[in-house]
């Protein structure tokens, strides 16, 4: 057994538990966008951030992917780690606004803006498709291409996979919502499982019926074309 | 095309965890490109997911999916080429073959790609063609580069090149002589062996400078095909245990005379070659 301190919180766990398995069986919560249980471990989206060490050599770690170790002092809402957390938050923002889940986890740390350049990207390269595809579908259609700038979700070289049986389970997991193995074919894909697909507010004049409960919502604006 | 020779790389580098790249590298200098059906030979063999090998294929810049000119030219527009002057050059490569950077030239003579440092910041610019550094490059040069990577960068001036030395030869097994005094290759005494490929079979006569590729044969041989090479006066098969460190064909190895072994690559075309002086007493 390991044992650790969550916010002052004695805490034991096994060896090999990460600090985000500790922290939420005690009951402190911590945002999650790319976590999912069944799923290796990504560290993609940088929200479960938590500060670890004490005095004035702390540092910031992601507890998803962060193992456990002896004597380990973790805090889960310090002033630092909330601040880095809000700021992750207005970067996903920016770049995917239409996301109910990146909206309902904003308005959850209380952020009702974004300062940033306003883009509508279709993908945060969280990896969850790829690795619901890998790991629970065994089938490994899609996955990351490029790099930098370029990189990007798909299939080899943008056609249909041969390996793909258009189970939907990327679809299902997608926090902003795209298509993704069949994207060539959209009409063929089996879909209707997410009712996030459908941006919830864009599109109306009025935003009495947003689903999210943020004022006012980064959703709004709507992509120019 | 044929993608058997895939399976040989595949196989050779299939021990090695990791050996992903080199498989790919070695692909990709056999076809100039990584073709959609290579990569999904290696897929199969290496029983992994098609889209991770495209994944790597994608991560690196070296690495291309779209076949590629014969020689490939990158004009280095890193900091300290950029601020010598790199720009222009690359510019002026892009006039000069008419294409723009990341493209082909139609003849398929020519690929121009720009890349960010080489390294040889202090020589710079840099203009990198088919391995061949040019430093200091100055856009009155690039006509000459150009012309200069169309004659063969490989051909060896033998007259003038320090590098280049004759040896003298004779059979590993029987120590026989194998220079020829009659027939010259570079004006020299040419190493006569016995060849055999196929169904034929016939002599060649091989430059005796080393670093010189130059040979004379009856036949034509077509290129990358591996050759046995026998000894005129014994027949014996000239082999040794060595492989090509290029292109992993067995190698021929010779006595050289003073001591020391030289070892040839088998596979007409390829260069590789090396002169072992281990075991010596000098
Ligand atoms: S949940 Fe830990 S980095 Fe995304
Ligand atoms: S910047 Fe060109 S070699 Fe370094």
């Amino acid at each position: 057994m390991i044992k650790l301190k969550i916010n002052g919180l004695n805490v034991s766990v096994e060896k090999g538990t990460t600090i985000l398995e500790a922290a939420q069986s005690v009951g402190f919560p911590i945002p999650t966008l790319c976590h999912m249980e069944g799923l290796t471990p990504y560290g993609a989206c940088r929200l479960c951030v938590v500060e670890i060490g004490t005095g004035d050599r702390t540092k910031l770690v992601t507890s998803c992917t962060y193992p456990a170790e002896e004597g380990l002092v973790v805090r889960t809402a310090s002033e630092r780690v909330l601040k880095a957390r809000r700021m992750i938050v207005e970067l996903l923002l920016a770049s995917c606004p239409q996301s109910k889940t990146i909206q309902d986890i904003a308005s959850k740390l209380h952020v009702t803006q974004q300062r940033f350049r306003q883009e509508h990207e279709d993908c945060i390269l969280c990896g969850l498709c790829v690795r619901m595809c890998k790991e629970q579908m065994m089938a490994g259609a899609i996955g990351f291409r490029g790099r930098g700038q370029n990189r990007s979700i798909g299939t080899p070289f943008d056609i249909k996979s041969e390996v793909c049986r258009l189970c939907g389970g990327c679809i299902y997991v997608c926090p902003a919502c795209q298509l993704r193995c069949t994207f060539t074919e959209p009409d063929k894909a089996i879909c209707g499982g997410c009712l996030n697909l459908s941006p919830p507010c864009v599109d109306k004049d009025q935003f009495h019926d947003m689903m999210c409960y943020m004022d006012p919502c980064v959703a709004c604006e709507i992509k120019e074309d | 095309m044929e993608y058997t020779d895939i399976q040989d790389i595949v196989d050779r580098y299939n021990q090695i965890r990791g050996g992903l790249i080199g498989m790919l590298q070695e692909i990709q200098a056999r076809y100039s490109y990584l073709p959609e059906d290579a990569l999904k030979v290696v897929a199969e063999q290496t029983n992994r997911s098609l889209v991770d090998i495209y994944g790597v294929a994608t991560f690196y810049k070296s690495f291309s999916l779209k076949p590629r000119g014969k020689h490939l030219c990158s004009v280095c527009l890193g900091t300290a080429c950029h601020v010598r002057g790199a720009p222009k050059i690359a510019e002026e490569f892009e006039r000069q073959l008419g294409i723009k950077a990341g493209e082909t030239t139609k003849d398929n003579e020519f690929t121009l790609e720009t890349v960010n440092c080489l390294g040889a910041c202090a020589l710079g610019p840099i203009v990198v063609v088919d391995g061949h550094y040019f430093s200091n490059v100055r856009t009155s040069r690039v006509k000459q580069i150009i012309s200069e990577v169309r004659d063969g960068l490989d051909k060896v001036e033998v007259k003038t090149d320090e590098r280049i030395f004759p040896v003298e030869v004779s059979c590993a097994h029987c120590n026989h002589n194998l220079m020829d005094r009659v027939n010259l290759v570079d004006d020299m005494p040419s190493i006569r062996v016995t060849v055999s490929f196929g169904r034929k079979h016939g002599c060649i006569r091989l430059s005796s400078l080393y670093g010189s590729y130059n040979t004379k044969t009856e036949y034509e041989t077509s290129e990358n095909e591996i050759v046995n090479f026998f000894c005129p006066h014994c027949h014996a098969e000239l082999t040794g245990a060595t492989e090509c460190g290029i292109c992993g064909a067995p190698m021929v190895p010779m006595i050289v005379r003073g001591g020391g072994i030289l070892q040839i690559c088998s596979r007409y075309g390829c260069k590789g070659h090396l002169l072992d002086f281990s075991g010596v007493n000098v």
